[in-house]
């Protein structure tokens, strides 16, 4: 009988991922074992210190790794600068959106329905309200995604990729489902994504199956050195690796949102519970452009030595995606009246003018995608956290807002996501306008802010590959989509807050539902939320725009991302200088 | 038998399952579509793994059978808590969010 030898395994290098991971498994042991108040609390601080311990295992591994790139467990983990820049990125970003999860304001209640499986409307969901229940694992579901995110971006084995890419889609169709106000519509975006991500896996999945066919493993490098050399059974059949490597490539565009394959996002981003939306529209779109990257640019090298014409096809491809992407994203945009739609059209621009960066396929393409992940990331994470503060409340006229005998009066419902309804808010709120403000102009890239300096990078990288023309392109987008952020900001600073009678409110005139009865009218405050749809308000009665209170998480995530967008912006060099180091090695 | 013929017919059963994916109403037929192209492709890579002579695609093809487990558990909970809410699994009727 032969010895066991234990495999040598870095666990130094894992420890980012085993961090997060762990802490996520850690996690489903609190819902089982810790007392139901303490839970709550538990769980964010878990999940807080393994996002922060992840971090910090990254910064440790930092000089390391860019001094020497490693592969771990036999290359299922390949640690390149670029990859465990892109995890230090998610880790930051899904912190940041924690935050945003946990808050839960001054009106006392999270954006998370209290027992998720109970059907809305009904009286468990109304006893479930009144007894205070939490549906705590999201915290654990959160860190599964993370992790899956991390994963996702730093590994060389497309197999790999594909479980992270389950790994982390998984948890995020559950969490869209979870809204509290709103349920029909929450319910509705877990389906769609649901239904949509899975296909899109499949083809991915496909994908991978043509090219092994073609050659004959799965490891990215090895694909690339197989197709340089030659001499593989089914070398006449390119075919089978063109197809292979459109469907992967189809199956990463779905997840970063680009067009055609966008239809999921903004009924999506606008359904899931806004805190939610936030950490996925910021860390998803972190880990699946990563993973773009580096497939495209690995696979492109072996490509490149079968026949430079598919390359030269692949590239035109990721052009057209580039340019559809980026006109649907502003065109479409620029109409929206929802502000959560508003930002996932913005979304959609921001992964077009991701991609034109990467398709000029240069060398530097690592650091400026680096760059435009994190700016974009902390951006819409600040800008989603600010959505989830500005709330309808319902007021009945005549009843006088304190001596009012009138039942759930002054009850502070959803969010106001109407773009009519923010009307101004720079005189509610001041501080959150700007920041909100500050958010809107780095997505437009107005210089001084993070994201000038990053579509400069993104078109840089463009003109650096020969494309100057879709650099152009990307530019003249870049001042359709400033209309629509300006369009929002005019709103919020420059017209007048409605006076009554008020905001009409935002009725929902889609056919009711057999079991559509709204769950008002019950005795405790908190409770009297319509759950299925938007708010409905009786003829007595209206909706006013409030800006609620956070209690901390919240405001602190606002500030950070809204500091770090101003640094970003006026000192890049300090994050462009590592993102540099990140692309001196490209695989 | 050559191998285009298998190749072809995971290629055939993955087109079917993409067309049942992008025609049917039925939330839970989409869905058989999608299981239904995984399975082809666990079939190319089988067939795959026999022309290379090596077992790495048997092997993938158990991590495709895991992953489409997990999906079924995920994907089911959410169709069911729809249809507990409006009595109908169509897509159709899903369609509040628009725009």
């Amino acid at each position: 009988m032969t010895e066991f030898v234990a495999p040598e395994i870095d666990w130094l290098a894992l420890a980012p991922l085993i961090v997060v991971l762990g802490a996520g498994v850690v996690g489903v042991l609190v819902e089982a074992f810790v007392p139901a108040k303490a839970r709550r609390v538990t769980q964010i601080v878990l999940t807080l210190a393994a996002l922060a311990g992840g971090f910090a295992f990254i910064a440790v591994l930092w000089p390391q790794i860019v001094a020497q790139p490693v592969q771990v467990v036999g290359g299922s983990v390949t640690l390149t600068p670029f990859a465990l820049g892109t995890q230090g990125i998610i880790a930051v970003l899904a912190f940041l959106g924690v935050l945003v999860v946990a808050d839960r304001t001054a009106t006392g209640q999270d954006a998370f329905a209290p027992a998720a499986s109970a059907v809305p409307g009904t009286s468990y969901e109304d006893l479930a309200r009144r007894s205070g229940l939490e549906q705590t694992e999201i915290y654990p579901l959160l860190l599964f995604a993370a992790g899956g995110m991390m994963l996702f971006a730093s590994t060389d084995d497309l197999i790999v990729m594909f479980i992270a890419l389950e790994v982390l889609s998984l948890p995020l169709y559950v969490l869209c489902a979870t809204a509290r106000r709103r349920r029909l519509l929450s319910q509705e975006a877990a389906a769609k994504y649901f239904l949509l991500g899975a296909f899109a896996s499949a083809l991915f999945i496909f994908g991978v199956a043509l090219i092994y066919g073609f050659a004959g493993t799965v490891r990215l490098l090895e694909i690339a050195t197989a197709m340089q050399q030659g001499g593989l059974p089914l070398d006449g059949m390119s075919g089978l690796l063109v197809a292979g490597v459109l469907l992967v490539t189809v199956g990463l565009l779905f997840k970063v949102g680009a067009v055609p394959f966008h239809a999921w996002t903004p009924d999506v981003y606008t359904g899931a519970p806004t805190p939610i939306t936030g950490f996925m529209a910021a860390c998803t779109k972190a880990a699946a452009v990563a993973a773009l990257v580096e497939v495209l640019y690995r696979v492109s090298i072996g490509v490149q030595a079968v026949d430079p014409e598919i390359m030269r096809q692949l590239q035109v491809v990721i052009v057209v995606v580039a340019v559809l992407t980026m006109a649907v994203g502003t065109v479409v945009g620029s109409v929206q009246s929802d502000v959560k739609r508003l930002l996932a059209y913005s979304s959609i621009a921001h992964a077009g003018f991701l991609l034109v960066g990467i398709a000029g396929f240069s060398s530097q393409v690592q650091s400026s995608t680096l760059f435009y992940l994190l700016s974009y990331g902390i951006a819409t994470i600040g800008a989603f956290a600010v959505v989830t503060l500005v709330r309808e409340r319902r007021v009945t006229p005549g009843s006088g807002e304190h001596n009012g005998p009138v039942e759930d009066d002054g009850v502070v419902l959803g969010e106001a996501t109407e773009i009519a309804q923010w009307a101004g808010l720079g005189r509610k709120a001041p501080w959150l306008t700007a920041a909100f403000a500050l958010f809107l102009l780095s997505m437009a890239g107005i210089p001084l802010t993070a994201g000038f300096i990053a579509k400069f990078g993104a078109f840089t990288g463009a003109t650096s590959g020969g494309l100057w023309w879709l650099a152009v392109l990307g530019v003249l987008a870049s001042v359709v989509a400033v209309a629509f952020y300006l369009r929002l900001l005019v709103v919020m600073v420059f017209q007048p807050a409605p006076i009554t009678p008020g905001v009409e409110p935002a009725r929902d005139d889609s056919p009711r539902v057999e079991t559509g009865a709204v769950s008002t009218g019950s005795t405790s405050a908190g409770s009297a939320t319509a759950t299925m749809t938007k708010v409905q308000v009786t003829a007595a009665q209206r909706v006013e725009v409030t800006v609620v209170r956070s209690r901390g998480p919240a405001a602190l995530a606002i500030a950070v991302c809204a500091i770090a967008t101003v640094i970003l912006g006026v000192f890049p060099s300090l994050v462009l200088d590592l993102a540099q180091e990140a692309s001196k090695f490209v695989p | 038998m050559d191998i285009t013929n298998y190749v072809v017919l995971a290629a055939a059963l993955f087109a079917i399952g993409a067309t049942t994916v992008l025609l049917r109403r039925n939330a839970i037929v989409v869905f058989m579509g999608v299981e239904l192209m995984l399975n082809a492709t666990n079939l190319a890579f089988v067939t795959f793994a026999r022309l290379h002579g090596d077992l790495t695609g048997q092997v993938l093809a158990f991590f495709v059978m895991v992953v489409a487990a997990a999906e079924v558990v995920v994907g089911l909970a959410i169709i069911v808590t729809i249809f507990r809410t409006r009595r109908s699994a169509s897509v159709d009727d899903v369609n509040l969010l628009k725009g």
